[in-house]
């Protein structure tokens, strides 16, 4: 997909990956240039979030090497470190830490990893609130907000960090019908802006707007890679065919 | 069928405050079945028989006046005993001269924490490590003495409710970092941290604290060199620290166990290392959660000291024994006795109700969900 070496942000090769004798990753190939959205889809179990907790060093791999802008993930704890200093994730279950509020959850990677001022911090964390439309929940606890809402301090909590990519798990999936918008309608916005992503959803709607290309993945390996037109009219394999029947009715 | 005590058709009573009065209540809660009226009964005759008797012994027939037993009633309490040698129970053979010194020290550090009791109090975490590092020293040049004029006092001398204070004082600030260091480490994915805490936390639980304080006054100046002796008191603070150490290890892993994986994925997403993820993410939570578990442990701690009494110190409890053996009052062991468990009873209530209200003020805190 990535034509420019210089511009691949994420490089997978043969990635393989075993839970104990589970081989859960069986050869994944994927590279996604700068400001490139991919959407990745395929039924539950099929490892879609192993494959995305790959790129950010929360999983281990056995086999093959990703390289993340240009930096590999090879074991190596700096290089660990550098990459997740450059990529933010956004989970399922929205993951924000309930003991701190909204604003002390957006400050604390900032101040204690990057060293940022308070004062900074907190300018920043405002900027990213109101950018997803919360800035008056900012002394609020997690707790105290709609699943929605929560999942919007999250990513503003990632951005925070600056990342050149972000990953999403499945952002939606935990969220009542009625706050799936609010939150796809911030990652469009942020898809608009020109982010590299990397998104595991079942939202085909988000995906035919924004996706450069879709993935389709069963049992552990990326069956079908296409531009989102092709990949809903055009299905070539018989198992992405049968996916998109049980999904699309 | 089983009794039915009221029917199911009862016309719907008037709001609780109004309907109790004295008598609604007593009827209500102590006599509403015959076997309740029969239990209340029981009751009521065994408090007549043990607490009438002890309210006269311990209350109507005592004296507080007197010089010795013969100024003491043949059958009431004599607490002229703990009149008379109530500093003893607080200082226990620390010179009378000197005791200001221990009064000036414990000044000191009500006065140093009062800032962490301040409600907006900024960087409180680094206080509390600041005055955990710079009170002890000063606390021990003040109560032994030896330098800028002061005079030289032997741990031996040390006793009553003050040692019992500095051995559970010392116990407290060193098993909970101690404590968690061990149930991080339990936890930890380095084989050989691991293997190390579990080994530690394993052994120290599987022996009674008698035993190890046995072990570390008799056993350790066997390997020491000739020559070369460890305070008797050291030994025994560092026997109490270890074992609840290995005890608070087991309370703090409970509550590292409670924060689900996706507060650690966040936190290693975010790019936190694992130091930071642990004090400012998971810790937070978890201590919060077992609040109740580590007071308990720092009760248990608390209680635990009076067995430093058995290698030789004179905690509140020793004194409390050592002064029954008094000649001038021989045969008013109860007296004594109920005094130091008196003693000892403050102090823990005292903690399990400081710890009641910190949880309320966290759950007011936020209330979440
Ligand atoms: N920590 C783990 N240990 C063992 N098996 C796991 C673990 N995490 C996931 N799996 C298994 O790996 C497979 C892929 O999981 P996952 O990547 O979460 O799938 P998806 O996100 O596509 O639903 C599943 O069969 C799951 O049971
Ligand atoms: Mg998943």
């Amino acid at each position: 997909m990535a034509q420019d070496g210089a511009d691949r942000m994420i490089v997978m090769r043969d990635v393989h990956k075993w839970f104990g004798e589970f081989h859960v990753l069986r050869g994944i190939t994927l590279e996604v240039a700068r400001g490139q959205k991919v959407v990745v889809c395929g039924p539950s179990g099929s490892g879609k979030s192993t494959m995305i907790r790959c790129i950010n060093g929360l999983e281990d791999y056995q086999r093959g090497e990703i390289v993340v802008d240009g930096i590999p993930l090879d074991g190596d704890v700096k290089h660990l470190d550098a990459i997740r200093r450059e990529v933010g994730m956004v989970f399922q279950q929205f993951n924000l830490f309930p003991h701190l509020t909204v604003m002390e959850n957006l400050i604390l990677a900032p101040m204690h990893v990057k060293h940022m001022p308070r004062r900074e911090a907190e300018e920043l964390a405002m900027f990213f609130l109101e950018r997803v439309r919360i800035p008056e929940q900012a002394h609020k606890y997690p707790g105290q907000l709609s699943g929605g809402q929560q999942q919007r301090v999250a990513i503003a909590r990632a951005l925070c960090m600056r990342p050149k990519i972000m990953l999403f798990d499945e952002p939606t999936s935990a969220l009542d019908p009625e706050m799936v918008k609010e939150v796809l309608d911030v990652m469009i916005e942020l898809a608009e802006e020109g982010m590299t992503m990397v998104v595991v959803t079942h939202e085909m709607g988000f995906a035919r707007q924004v996706a450069d290309f879709i993935c389709f993945m069963d049992q552990g390996e990326i069956v079908e890679m296409a531009p989102p037109a092709e990949f809903f009219s055009r299905p070539r394999s018989e198992r992405t065919r049968l996916f998109l029947s049980q999904i699309l009715h | 069928m089983a009794v039915r005590s009221e029917s199911p058709r009862e016309i719907p009573r008037p709001p609780v405050s109004e309907r109790i009065g004295p008598l609604a209540w007593l009827k209500h809660n102590l006599f509403s079945t015959w076997y309740n009226t029969l239990l209340t009964f029981l009751v009521l005759w065994l408090l007549w028989v043990t607490l009438v008797p002890f309210v006269e012994w311990a209350v109507v027939n005592a004296t507080l006046a007197g010089t010795s037993k013969a100024d003491c009633p043949a059958d009431g309490a004599c607490w002229a005993l703990v009149r008379v040698r109530f500093h003893q129970y607080l200082f226990g053979l620390y010179p009378v001269e000197e005791r200001w010194r221990v009064l000036l020290a414990f000044a000191l550090l009500v006065a140093g924490m009062v800032p962490l009791f301040l409600p907006r109090m900024p960087r409180r975490i680094l206080y509390a490590i600041v005055l955990i590092l710079v009170y002890p020293p000063v606390a021990y040049l003040l109560f032994a003495g030896g330098r800028f004029g002061l005079v030289p006092v032997e741990t031996a001398n040390w006793g009553g409710l003050f040692l019992t204070l500095v051995i559970a004082g010392v116990g407290i600030t060193t098993s909970l970092p101690l404590g968690i260091l061990l149930a991080l480490g339990r936890r930890s994915s380095m084989p050989v941290v691991r293997a190390l805490s579990v080994a530690f936390i394993e052994l120290v639980r599987g022996v009674p604290l008698v035993t190890i304080l046995f072990m570390a006054s008799v056993m350790l100046p066997l390997f020491l060199p000739p020559g070369v002796t460890i305070d008797k008191l050291l030994r025994a603070l560092v026997g109490v620290s270890l074992f609840s150490s290995a005890y608070m290890a087991e309370v703090v892993r409970g509550g590292l166990q409670a924060i689900p994986k996706g507060q650690y994925e966040a936190a290693m997403a975010l790019g936190l290392s694992y130091w930071q993820m642990m004090r400012l993410v998971i810790l937070p939570q978890a201590l919060r959660l077992v609040i109740p578990g580590i007071v308990n442990t720092f009760i248990g701690l608390f209680k635990d000291t009076s067995l430093v009494t058995i290698i030789g110190l004179y905690d509140l409890l020793g004194m409390a024994k050592l002064i029954t053996t008094d000649p001038a009052w021989l045969g008013r062991a109860a007296e004594s006795y109920l005094f130091a468990a008196f003693g000892f009873w403050i102090f823990c209530f005292g903690m399990s109700r400081y710890s009641m209200y910190v949880e309320r003020v966290l759950a007011a805190g936020r209330e979440r969900d």
